[in-house]
């Protein structure tokens, strides 16, 4: 009895009919090159220039000077992450047992007060105030420097971000750091600095993006373009341009419980969407998953042709 | 209007976003699905020529 | 199908009639040639005639996913002719960053559709399963190259994309080495590395299909006599 996968396995034995693969070819070219000149020439592209730490600066000094106070502090977003960036414990995430952060460790060492603040600080020309400033910083102890950062974030946070409008407290030499700090980055020198560390080259932006990340500044320009996470972000671009829609099923999760409020999603939307794809990819071994061409018979209508002017074969 | 802007090449403005449920969604890639959406049903539904017998 | 001439069948290490048999098939060489010239003769890598089924406009959807590509990488080419600034600095420049932009997303809009008809024909039937695999990771290897395009445009977006890309990428431990907000390294992947990698599993996808040739209808076997 024939059977169809026989048919199918083999070379086709049937009727033809003539084929040119090389002028399918060259009119797909003309035809998808066309397509693409006239989009371009019609529609252009988004150029949202890029935010310097100069920018942020001077429109948010309040917040770049509360970023600053707790990267000293250890408070930070990137203070607190963990790996790749530094060994903060029960900050990592894991899918279930396995935790794939911790796993890969600490191979972009950063430590916030010294790489964001003080060499930095130490890297450009600096008055007396700042140099006796870093040295009373760094000669105080852990515990000290973070009640001193610790504090002063707090009352810039109490004084609704106008670090001009902090109450009286024991901040130590910190005010002045980051007073510093916010002048360097009005002057456009820190931007250099943060991304050169001391050498010429340097293609690295890990830095000067950590920094500006750490801030709200950052992220509420992008918020304001739906570019957040839960904004479906992921899928947008900024203006009116279409974005990457091919990122859809990646970003839904975020949109939804349990991820939406999990510390985890992160880890948890890599692993569902891993299993997922290989789901896609071992399509054709899934019993069910394979058989849906089959119960929903879109090929009717693709094959109508074959299929009307070929009778059943009678065995 | 935005819309005319729109037509006239203008992408640089904000965007407008279609929310249903969880789900949002900009007019620009609704329209590139709708576009997909589109020639996927064209594809298979518009005759294609007859081609000369090679059998 | 022509008839072999000789009666004998031939034995599936000899090359097919009408092409060059190795001196040797002893040599790596020879035998590499052997095998090529029976997986993909001159006929099947250029073929002038293919089954009748092939009758339908959504066949044509593999080939502008390819002539898409092959605009995004001309475009690409272009822009690294100036350099990763040129675009924000000249109206030529700018031109053909939307060109690459806009021959990205028909790409992706012509691979999906391709996509939708290949499910929808079951096309992975008659032994074509790794023509399937193999068309899934040339989609994943294109979202990634592609996001490494988006990370280094140097402008607002790229800076906002790459510092909520390394959350994703860092909680399952890839972070730690694909650093996305390293711009030179992220710019070597895009314009060497994945086009490489992406390069040599479309050519292996398309290979597939050329030497499997194109998956007939669902049923076929009610309406062709198998030939033995």
């Amino acid at each position: 009895m024939t059977n169809a996968t026989d048919i199918e396995r083999r070379p086709w034995a049937g009727a033809n009919r003539e084929y040119d693969i090389v002028k399918e070819f060259v009119i797909a070219m003309v035809v998808v090159t066309a397509l693409t000149l006239g989009l371009a020439f019609a529609f252009g592209s988004p150029d949202d220039k890029n935010l310097t730490l100069q920018s942020w600066a001077a429109a948010s000094p309040g917040d770049l000077v509360a970023t600053a106070a707790q990267e000293l502090a250890g408070t930070s977003g990137v203070a607190g992450y963990g790996p790749p960036y530094n060994n903060t414990p029960d900050v990592s995430q894991s899918i279930g047992p396995i935790n794939l952060q911790e796993l890969a460790g600490v191979r972009i060492p950063i430590d916030t007060a010294t790489d964001f603040v003080i060499r930095p600080l130490e890297q450009m020309p600096a008055n007396a105030a700042t140099t006796d400033a870093i040295n009373a910083w760094k000669g105080a102890t852990p515990d000290q420097q973070a009640k001193w950062a610790g504090d002063y974030a707090d009352a810039i946070d109490a004084a609704d971000g106008d670090y001009t409008k902090v109450a009286a407290g024991d901040y130590g030499p910190v005010p002045v750091l980051t007073g510093s700090l916010l002048a360097a980055a009005e002057g456009g020198a820190l931007d250099g600095v943060l991304l050169t560390q001391g050498r010429v080259y340097s293609t690295d932006y890990t830095l000067p993006l950590l920094f500006l990340a750490d801030g709200t500044y950052l992220e509420d320009q992008a918020r304001a373009q739906h570019l957040g996470g839960d904004q479906w972000g992921m899928t947008n671009e900024t203006g009116s341009y279409p974005g990457q829609s091919w990122l859809w099923l990646y970003t839904f999760w975020y949109q939804i419980e349990p991820f939406a409020s999990s510390d985890n999603a992160d880890a948890w939307v890599w692993g569902l969407m891993m299993v997922l794809t290989v789901g896609l990819m071992l399509l054709p071994f899934i019993p069910g998953l394979r058989s849906i061409p089959r119960w929903i018979p879109v090929h009717r209508l693709i094959w109508r042709d074959y299929y009307k002017t070929h009778a059943v074969v009678k065995r | 209007m935005h819309a005319l802007s729109v037509l006239q090449g203008d992408l640089n403005q904000p965007a407008h976003y279609l929310t249903v449920g969880p789900v949002q969604i900009s007019l620009g890639n609704l329209a590139v699905i709708i576009i997909m959406i589109i020639l996927f049903i064209l594809a298979i539904t518009l005759p294609f020529p007859k081609g000369k017998d090679r059998s | 199908m022509t008839a072999d001439l000789d009666a004998t069948p031939a034995s599936p290490a000899d090359p097919p009639p009408g092409t060059h048999a190795a001196e040797s098939s002893s040599t790596w060489t020879g035998g590499l040639l052997n095998r090529w010239q029976r997986t993909l003769p001159p006929e099947k890598l250029l073929p002038d005639k293919q089954p009748e089924y092939v009758a339908s406009w959504i066949y044509v959807f593999g080939v502008a996913t390819l002539a898409a590509l092959l605009v995004i990488v001309a475009s690409g080419l272009i822009l690294t002719l100036r350099g990763p600034a040129w675009w924000h600095q000249s109206d030529p420049g700018h031109y053909v960053n939307s060109v690459h932009l806009w021959s990205v997303e028909l790409f992706f809009m012509f691979m999906v559709v391709h996509l939708w008809g290949k499910f929808w024909m079951a096309a992975w039937r008659g032994r074509r399963a790794m023509t399937w695999i193999t068309g899934v990771v040339c989609f994943l290897a294109s979202v990634g190259t592609a996001f490494t395009g988006y990370v280094i445009q140097t402008n607002f977006d790229a800076q906002w994309i790459a510092t909520q890309a390394k959350d994703g990428l860092n909680s399952v431990g890839i972070g730690a080495w694909f650093n996305v907000l390293d711009v030179g390294q992220m710019l070597l992947f895009h314009v060497a590395m994945l086009p490489l990698v992406l390069g040599a599993i479309v050519i292996w996808h398309v290979l597939l299909v050329r030497r499997h040739g194109v998956v007939p209808p669902i049923d076929v076997a009610l309406y062709e006599e198998e030939t033995s």
